[in-house]
């Protein structure tokens, strides 16, 4: 077990693609890192990098104090959990976990003790005389992981582990790697392009774009402190809201204007913030997740004006516990590189309906709110968030009281 | 398959198969049809096989009975009178083969040519397909392309150089010189379908073995070699017969010492003209040992070995 360091690596392909672009991550030893993005930001690649599977073009990695640039991936000491699983087809379950150490030449009895224990952990005891391909994919997975678990690596590197599997084998396997990482304590770089998966998982998140980092922190930091417009749409299900407003000065207080309506902006929030001041009288981004939104009729929610956006409800999702209501904004929808890549992400070009963007709130399941019928929505204005419109970085108070970077521009 | 049993299974089987959509109760019904009608057709297809199979085999049934018959009965009737008088059948002509020391020289022959030609073929081209497949070294792919292009050399070509260059290395008419040849001519093809095959093998298996802490040769040993079984097989077979059944090149390079059977078969029937006895034991003796050799790899051409190793 290790700390793993990467110090401003890069990974740059002969046609001149920056993969990587200067990475810095400092993972501590036994921690649980997952590096997050969308597909194609260079997440996989920094994993295979620290691999050894990729040539790293510039910058050192190094696992515990020894830097690792030229150590060929078999002796880094790293195991390594792949997306595909890649299982050995022509060996069975107990060759497959056995492989790395009858490599290292490990004697038949510590081998078979080790598999043993492995199996165990992972439930695996039954299937050992088995080939894969008469594994289920959930089994199948679980062999992945008994190959790295056995080996009692340095770290451990996942690529998407669980991203072959269907949702609720999903849910399981994620927490059965939580549970196993905690018992080994094992340093691990998780590579996932899930965001519930991220959160759940992570001590830490680090969140890339096209192969920059953008953030590094701990998972509610990310949701609570995004340090810009794309870690603030990319972490949260349904993602936040965002919005071009306006901030005019009220008094001591200030108004956030959402086209003709307007949220009153809690003196308290411009207090911690002081940085707003600065946008009085000028557009802003603004940032509402749909968890901060609930239905202003319903009783107990308030009905302080200066918190509730009218408009119609355009399609209600009901799914139990909650219920997804979309409606249009009267402010047109934040247009950013950073937006872009996120819808990019999500596979919808949805550059929002015409008129206003396009929000979601989650409703409680009480709410009487129908498709087509006007719905008055009471707005948490104290968990607003607001980022400048031009480069998309998170307005917040104090600086350095977290270790998020500050984002580079290219 | 099913649209041939359409069209050739009798009329009247109920309604057809390929009729539009009616009603969702037609449906069992309707699918039962099809399946008579294409087990009826699929009949069919599988006695005509059968049948085009026999065809095939009507030649070498000639020469095996052939084989069986004295000379004075080859010389007056044709083998198939044989099916009424199975008693002329005998033995005798192969006992006088075993005692002819140059066939049973030129068997010899045949198997220290071809036994260390294929093994050498499919030794080098295994290594050489997995480095050309998987291993990152200058001009990898020019080499290869090279390679490729040597397929179309044709053989002759290189018959009249080869044979001055063995009569400077004093290897001309030896069993070295038509083993080398062999493995010459057999390696582009023999690369060319290892590498090939090595390449489908999925690269997260060999990263993975590289993680498990392998070694280019261990990983050539225990992933490539295991899963490239199947196409080491058929390559095993095709070069196998290939350099078994070789005449040409036996004829050039191999002197009378060191002629394999093909050879000394050809020379057969130079000196005795229609010498059927001698040349159809001979011939079928050459068949019988391909024919071993298949049987014994053919059970390594498993279906979906692949399965279950990537998702």
């Amino acid at each position: 077990m290790a700390r793993v360091r990467l110090d401003g690596v890069y990974k740059i392909y002969p046609d001149g693609t920056r993969a990587v672009d200067d990475l810095h991550l400092d993972i501590a030893d036994g921690e649980f890192l997952v590096l997050v993005g969308p597909s194609g930001c260079g997440k996989t690649t920094a994993l295979r990098m620290v691999a050894g599977l990729e040539d790293i073009s510039r910058g050192t990695v190094a696992i515990g104090e020894r830097t690792v640039n030229r150590v060929p991936a078999r002796d880094r000491d790293v195991a390594m959990v792949f997306q595909s699983y890649a299982l050995y087809p022509h060996l069975t379950v107990r060759d497959n976990i056995a492989f790395g150490l009858q490599l290292r030449r490990m004697p038949k009895a510590e081998i078979a003790e080790r598999v043993a224990k492995a199996a165990a952990t992972l439930g695996l005891t039954d299937h050992l005389d088995r080939k894969p391909r008469n594994l289920s994919g959930g089994q199948r997975q679980r062999v992945a992981m008994g190959r790295a678990i056995v080996r009692n690596p340095q770290a451990f590197l996942m690529d998407e582990p669980l991203s072959n599997l269907d949702a609720k084998l999903r849910v399981q396997m994620r927490a059965e790697i939580s549970r196993i990482q905690r018992d080994l304590g094992v340093t691990t770089v998780y590579v996932t392009h899930d965001q519930v998966e991220a959160m759940t998982l992570g001590d830490r998140v680090a969140v890339m774009k096209k192969g920059v980092l953008q953030q590094v922190a701990p998972p509610q930091e990310l949701y609570e402190r995004p340090v810009n417009l794309f870690v603030a749409g990319f972490i949260g299900s349904p993602a936040m809201n965002l919005l071009q407003g306006r901030l005019e000065g009220d008094g001591d207080g200030a108004l956030l204007h959402l086209g003709d309506q307007a949220l009153g902006v809690p003196r308290a929030l411009l207090a911690e913030r002081p940085a707003l001041r600065g946008y009085l009288g000028r557009g802003i981004a603004v940032g509402i997740r749909p968890e901060d939104m609930e239905d202003a009729d319903l009783d107990g929610a308030g009905t302080d004006g200066a918190a509730v956006l009218s408009s119609t409800a355009d399609l209600v999702e009901a799914l139990g516990a909650e219920l997804l209501v979309h409606f249009a904004a009267d402010a047109p929808p934040v247009v950013t590189e950073d937006t872009r890549e996120l819808a990019r992400d999500a596979g919808a070009d949805d550059a929002a309906a015409p008129g206003g963007g396009a929000m979601i709130a989650k409703f409680s399941p009480r709410s009487q709110v129908a498709e087509g019928r006007p719905v008055r929505i009471r707005v948490d204005t104290g968990r607003l968030y607001f980022f400048d419109p031009d480069s998309g970085a998170g307005i917040w108070g104090e600086p350095g009281e977290s270790d998020s970077r500050e984002v580079r521009d290219d | 398959m099913s649209d041939d049993a359409a069209t050739t299974a009798p009329a009247g089987a109920g309604p057809d198969p390929l009729a539009g959509p009616d009603g969702a109760e037609g449906a069992p019904r309707r699918s039962a049809a099809a399946r008579a009608a294409a087990r009826l057709g699929s009949g069919a297809v599988q006695l005509l096989l059968v049948l085009i199979a026999l065809f095939w085999l009507v030649p070498t049934l000639g020469l095996f009975v052939s084989s069986l018959r004295a000379p004075a009965d080859n010389a007056s009737s044709g083998w198939w009178t044989v099916l009424a008088r199975p008693a002329e059948l005998t033995l005798e002509n192969y006992a006088g083969l075993l005692d002819n020391p140059t066939f049973v020289g030129s068997f010899w022959n045949t198997v220290l040519i071809t036994v260390p030609s294929t093994l050498l073929i499919v030794a080098i081209a295994a290594l050489a397909g997995y480095a050309f497949a998987w291993m990152e070294f200058p001009g990898r792919d020019w080499l290869f392309l090279g390679v490729v292009g040597l397929l179309v050399v044709p053989i002759q070509v290189a018959l009249v150089p080869i044979a001055q260059l063995y009569g400077g290395a004093g290897i001309y008419g030896s069993i070295v010189g038509v083993v080398l040849f062999h493995v010459g001519f057999g390696l582009p093809f023999a690369i060319f379908l290892l590498r090939n095959f090595f390449a489908a093998i999925p690269r997260d298996l060999l990263e993975a073995a590289r993680m498990d802490g392998g070694r280019e040769l261990t990983i050539f040993r225990r992933v490539i070699l295991p899963l490239g079984g199947p196409a080491i097989a058929s390559l095993t077979i095709f070069q196998f017969l290939w350099v078994w059944n070789d005449l040409l090149v036996a004829l050039v390079f191999a002197d009378a010492a060191n002629q394999p059977m093909t050879k000394a078969l050809q020379a057969e029937m130079r000196q005795f003209g229609a010498n059927i006895d001698v040349i159809s034991s001979g011939a079928f003796i050459s068949m019988v040992v391909p024919l071993v050799v298949f049987f014994a790899f053919q059970r390594y051409f498993v279906q979906g070995v692949m399965a279950g190793a990537v998702k």
